[in-house]
């Protein structure tokens, strides 16, 4: 997840429009190749820009292969390992309209960064079922991961300082497609 | 809009934004309740005690799911079976169970203002669960998100409530919530049980069901609470029942064909409800029940969820 504060300060453009799409395509064939095609194959975007992601993803598997995968929507709030150390949680709602039993779920996020999301996101999606397999999709991997998670598909590689922060704008959320480095403003 | 009280205790004392933070959040929780496995970790490790003097099944059963679905550890404190029976003030019960460091303290009592007295006293979350006529802010809750479900939205819908008005704390909390959400709200009844700020708190009256169900988008029956025909405010419940009883021919002579009927429970069949009506397809009934497990889920996640007191 991205944090966002309002004294961040744009340092690094990482994916302009065109190489956030191009990004997406190549993780959509590597999904495909990875799993000989398309068959029982769901996708699970971590809300909320990792839905948006996912859905992108399930548009272009949909142009490739033909058939139109299911795509759901997981809120981590109650799963989190530090909710003792924030405000009262702000929770969205979880829609996976459809059966993980026995698929394979490709989970989707934006950045991944200490893992501790992802652990999260793999609780909250195996109380829901038990699908056959979960991979993992991202969008941007910014390193410093404090849990034992590797992901299968990684748009971008990106080593930053924890003081970074990444943000990945999409057309839906923020009127553009773009991936920025930020970092926060001198005093 | 994060959540910052400690204590959830009125609706009247609440920002309309607060109020949807609760409705948005029960509503994101509703969808724990088709799992398969009826859990979430959320509130694991944390306790909540259910403290109610006074008898009621659902709402306490209700805030025992929920508390259970988040993983909290739930216990339940009846005064009949207590040390209230053995003379012990209020207060000092609620200090003794304060001394076992629950988290939320879920507080139902015949005495208004006896959750704030609890809140003022003890550093643990509040939950008011009933205080005598005054308020049942879970209640009211639960019914906006019922509302808001079947229709949508809550700007500029009508309500008519309809019934013991002056004795119920299921009114009053709804009044604030709906007034607060720019709903129009007007209450019926038999004027002994019409209390004189019905208009104070922006409400219409009306003394004939007929009129006061007449194109409104919602309407709440009240259960008549039967001790109210021994203090002489109402001549017989037959007489009750044939001037304030909703039935299918005054719902078809009178209301929309898209009018909702709530009821808060538990109804009294045949009385301000006849059984057509009740279990008919107006009716939302058990939806409102279903939700309030919904409501107590997150008003206990949000009381007790985070750091005590601080919003995201």
């Amino acid at each position: 997840m991205t944090t966002r504060s309002p004294r961040l300060r744009e340092k690094a453009e990482v994916l302009d429009t065109a190489a956030l799409d191009r990004a997406l395509t190549r993780i959509a064939h590597e999904i495909l190749e990875k799993n000989g095609g398309a068959k029982d194959v769901t996708f699970v975007g971590l809300r909320t820009r990792g839905v948006t992601l996912a859905q992108r993803l399930a548009v272009k598997i949909a142009a490739i292969d033909g058939p139109s995968l299911p795509v759901g929507a997981l809120d981590i709030t109650l799963y989190r390992d530090d909710l003792d150390r924030r405000g009262a949680p702000v929770v969205r709602a979880t829609e996976i309209p459809f059966s993980i039993k026995d698929k394979t779920v490709v989970l989707v996020d934006d950045v991944l960064f200490t893992g501790r999301t992802i652990r999260a996101a793999l609780d909250a999606l195996i109380d829901l079922g038990r699908p056959k397999m979960i991979q993992l999709a991202i969008l941007v991997d910014r390193g410093h991961r404090e849990l034992p998670i590797r992901p299968d598909y990684i748009g971008k590689n990106l080593p930053t300082s924890r003081r970074e922060s990444v943000a990945v704008r999409l057309t839906e959320h923020d009127g553009e497609d773009r991936v920025v480095i930020e970092e926060p403003e001198e005093a | 809009m994060g959540w910052t009280r400690k204590d959830l205790l009125t609706i009247r004392e609440l920002e309309p934004a607060e109020i949807l933070t609760l409705v948005d959040t029960a509503a994101s929780l509703q969808e724990i309740a088709g799992r398969e496995i009826k859990k979430v970790p959320a509130l694991r490790g944390k306790t909540v005690v259910n403290l109610f003097y006074e008898n009621s099944t659902r709402t306490r059963t209700s805030f025992e799911i929920a508390g259970k679905w988040l993983s909290a550890d739930v216990i339940n404190f009846s005064a009949s079976a207590s040390s209230a029976a053995k003379g012990e003030s209020f207060v000092d019960t609620a200090r003794n169970i304060a001394a076992m460091s629950p988290d939320v303290v879920v507080v139902r009592h015949s005495s208004s203002g006896a959750p704030a007295l609890l809140a003022r006293e003890l550093t643990c979350a509040i939950v008011n669960a009933g205080d005598g006529a005054h308020e049942h802010p879970t209640q009211a809750l639960l019914d906006l998100l019922t509302i808001r479900e079947k229709k949508g939205h809550f700007e500029g819908l009508s309500v008519a409530i309809v019934g013991d008005i002056a004795h119920s704390r299921v009114a009053r909390s709804n009044i604030h919530g709906m007034r607060k959400l720019g709903m129009t709200v007007t209450v019926a009844g038999p004027p002994t049980l019409i209390p004189p700020y019905a208009q104070e708190l922006g409400c219409k009256v009306s003394y004939r069901l007929e009129d006061a169900i007449r194109d409104v988008d919602v309407i709440m029956m009240l259960r008549l609470q039967q001790e109210r025909m021994h203090a002489g405010l109402i001549p017989s419940l037959r007489e009750y029942s044939r001037y304030w009883g909703l039935t299918l021919d005054r719902l078809a002579a009178h209301a929309r064909p898209d009018v909702l009927i709530m009821h808060p429970g538990p109804v009294n069949r045949g009385v301000e409800l006849s059984p057509e009506v009740a279990d008919g397809p107006y009716s939302v009934i058990l939806d409102q029940v279903a939700k309030g497990v919904a409501v107590r889920m997150a008003v206990l996640l949000l009381l007790a969820g985070g750091r005590s007191g601080e919003a995201q």
